[in-house]
């Protein structure tokens, strides 16, 4: 068994068949998604029941290259199809794997109300500064001055700074790595997988194809380099009082681990005594007996 | 598990007879956001999931709503969401998503005078042309248009099962009249009633591809997450195994075959009421509660001595263009009131080859004045 013929390590996590993906050389997807196989597969969680939703955008091509159920929805929309997945089986684990534009401006809605509800999701927002996938135009993440295609003479908006929207949402954990990161990444998916309520990850990713070239970034390896320098981690860091620029500190870390009720709880909490002693349930059950 | 439901005889407001009757399909989620004339939906199912084992969500809108019933499907539950005109308008996106993916599920619209806000307490039919075309792009629909709370409990049954047979989101048009309306509702126990569940496939994961259709079927089986399938399923055009397939072909095979699952079935998707058709001279062609408040015109101008055929539209898409058709070859032509300014008419009057089609428009918030309707009618009998 000499010649065998060697393998791509992640051949049993990916869709062979779908290669080569559509990803621009230098994208950080490809390595993220790496860490996000790793990350659910070292949680021992079951892949057969772990369900992946994407919105539109490059990351939200995430979803047709990994082998699981896996859903490619419409722009913004991928939390609340997975909300509906996880409450109409909680035997699944449901993963939301998007990008910045697509999390935070047309589905900005969705993620504070189910961070506010503690609904049981794990979400990840890969965040290139950018709107990739339509050719580089302004998000609510591009920094202050930052050149996009729709912002020519820099971008004149105050941007969002995801974690601490994410933890005054309500979100049971919080954290944010760059794709350096790429251990770091992994153990965060980890402890996504294994923890209840919703749960949210920001991985500051290069876009060396519009993000470097509207600001003279250089290449992927360039803006690796700059996160590298730029980079710190602190757990303890208040999520509110880290937001991103241009070029100052990307403080990373987990911020928020906290225990609360998940939204499921809640309602079982909430509603089992008072529905078992209305007559309505009772003549259901009755009924499955006859 | 055996499935239960509430039954017996009630007198009963029509959109709690239509969450009950999702409950008896076995819907088991509901994604709402309230909205009148649609709101006591929701409400019941948030009452009544938690009691057979299912589970509700208020959203923060109807996109959500939308979005969430699709998600629920995929996971192997029966799901329906319920709303009016403004939240209609926002599901369109994630409908359009629902049609592409083929996803089962059930959408009601208690319409309400529109456009835009317009009348949040009173009706309308002026949705149905946006029931038909309102997701951007070609594929087919079915909507079913009750006439009465027993019919909107039969009715939700009907749109479960064509959901589960043709895999869409089918809607349930009925409006703020008949959700409002309280009468007599018999709810059959649950093993008295025709109800389709899910065809999973009973190939091995490994042989399983989420759209291929097996000769003499016009859908796939389905798999549900968490089966061990391991499938993609996108909003993008794509091929049997769910992939994305950009090409020309894959798209022409894609979209037709979305239509043609409508269009090559309608014979046993399209219901109707037919009454004195034979020898009619006029037909009044009618769906919703307007086929109920023309019936005093109807027989006022049968008392002038014309000969009135009635036609009530039970399934309003797809259109029963051969029905018209056939009428046309032998009336004098066909009246048709609707509450709206003038939609089912532009249908009626496309396959009636010429023969004279009037409309009678309503724009909402009342009913046709039974004596405008004799009038119609009397014209198309008399007219040169
Ligand atoms: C309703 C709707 N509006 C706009 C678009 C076009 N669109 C596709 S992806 C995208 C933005 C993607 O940016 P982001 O979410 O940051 O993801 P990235 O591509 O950078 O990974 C937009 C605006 C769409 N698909 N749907």
């Amino acid at each position: 068994m000499q010649n065998k013929i060697p393998t791509h390590p992640m051949e049993d996590y990916l869709r062979m068949d779908r290669m080569p993906h559509i990803w621009c050389p230098s994208c950080g997807l490809g390595s993220i998604v790496t860490a996000f196989m790793k990350g659910v597969k070292n949680a021992g969680i079951d892949l057969n029941k772990l369900a992946l939703v994407s919105g539109i955008g490059c990351t939200g091509r995430v979803a047709g290259y990994v082998k699981l159920d896996s859903y490619h929805t419409t722009h913004g929309r991928a939390i609340p199809f997975a909300t509906g997945m996880k409450m109409a089986n909680q035997d699944l684990t449901v993963a939301v794997i998007s990008g910045d534009g697509d999390l935070f401006a047309i589905g900005g809605n969705h993620l504070i109300h189910a961070a506010r509800r503690n609904m049981d999701l794990n979400v990840i927002c890969v965040n290139n500064f950018i709107y990739g996938m339509t050719g580089g135009q302004n998000a609510p993440t591009t920094p202050l001055g930052a050149y996009s295609s729709t912002a020519p003479y820099g971008n004149y908006e105050q941007p969002f700074n995801l974690v601490g929207l994410a933890a005054a949402a309500g979100s049971s954990y919080v954290a944010r790595w760059t794709a350096l990161h790429l251990q770091r990444i992994q153990d965060s998916i980890e402890e996504m997988a294994k923890k209840k309520g919703f749960c949210f990850l920001e991985i500051i990713s290069p876009c060396a194809t519009v993000f470097a070239r509207k600001n003279k970034g250089g290449t992927g390896l360039d803006l690796l380099q700059d996160y590298k320098r730029r980079s710190s981690i602190d757990h303890n860091a208040d999520p509110q009082k880290i937001p991103l620029d241009m070029d100052g500190e990307i403080v990373c870390g987990v911020f928020v681990n906290d225990e609360k009720p998940t939204f499921a709880e809640n309602v079982e909490k909430g509603t089992s005594r008072k529905v078992k002693e209305h007559p309505l349930y009772v003549q259901d059950r009755k009924d499955q007996e006859v | 598990m055996k499935q239960s439901n509430l039954h017996g005889e009630f007198f009963m407001q029509g959109n709690i007879a239509c969450a009950e009757a999702a409950l008896s399909a076995g819907c088991r989620f509901f994604g709402g956001y309230p909205i009148t004339p649609a709101s006591e939906i929701a409400e019941r199912m948030a009452f009544r999931l938690p009691q057979v084992g299912g589970s509700f969500v208020q959203f923060e809108d109807e996109i959500a709503s939308m979005a969430s019933i699709l998600g629920a499907s995929w996971a192997g539950v029966k799901s329906m969401t319920a709303s009016s005109g403004p939240g209609i308008s926002l599901m369109l996106e994630n409908i359009g998503l629902g049609i592409m993916m083929e996803t089962p599920c059930v959408v009601v619209n208690v319409q309400r005078g529109s456009p835009s806000t317009g009348l949040p307490t009173s009706w309308g039919q002026s949705d149905m042309m946006q029931a038909r075309f309102g997701s951007h792009g070609d594929y087919g629909v079915i909507a079913l248009a009750p006439k009465s709370p027993q019919e909107y409990f039969d009715l939700t049954i009907v749109a479960f099962n064509y959901a589960e047979k043709y895999r869409l989101p089918v809607f349930v048009t009925s409006d703020a009249i008949v959700g409002h309306m309280t009468e007599k509702v018999y709810i059959p126990p649950v093993d008295e009633l025709e109800i389709i569940n899910r065809k999973y496939t009973n190939k091995k994961p490994g042989d399983y591809q989420p759209y291929t259709i097996e000769p003499g079927q016009w859908v796939s089986d389905f798999a549900k997450a968490g089966d061990g399938y391991l499938y993609h399923s996108t909003g993008l055009t794509h091929d049997e195994r769910g992939y994305p397939d950009m090409s020309e072909a894959c798209h022409i095979q894609l979209v037709n075959r979305l239509i043609d699952k409508i269009k090559m079935n309608v014979d046993d998707i399209i219901l109707l009421e037919e009454r004195d058709l034979d020898d009619a001279d006029v037909v009044v062609v009618t769906f919703g509660t307007t086929a109920r408040t023309v019936v005093p015109g109807i027989n006022l101008a049968k008392k002038k001595g014309i000969k009135v055929g009635f036609l009530r539209l039970i399934t309003v898409w797809p259109f029963p263009e051969q029905k018209i058709r056939d009428l046309a070859k032998h009336v004098k032509g066909f009246v048709v009131p609707e509450i709206n300014m003038g939609q089912i008419v532009l249908e009626v009057e496309r396959c009636a080859g010429g023969v004279l089609t009037k409309s009678l428009p309503h724009p909402g918030g009342g009913i046709h004045d039974f004596k405008d309707v004799a009038k119609a009618i009397e014209e198309v009998a008399y007219a040169k």
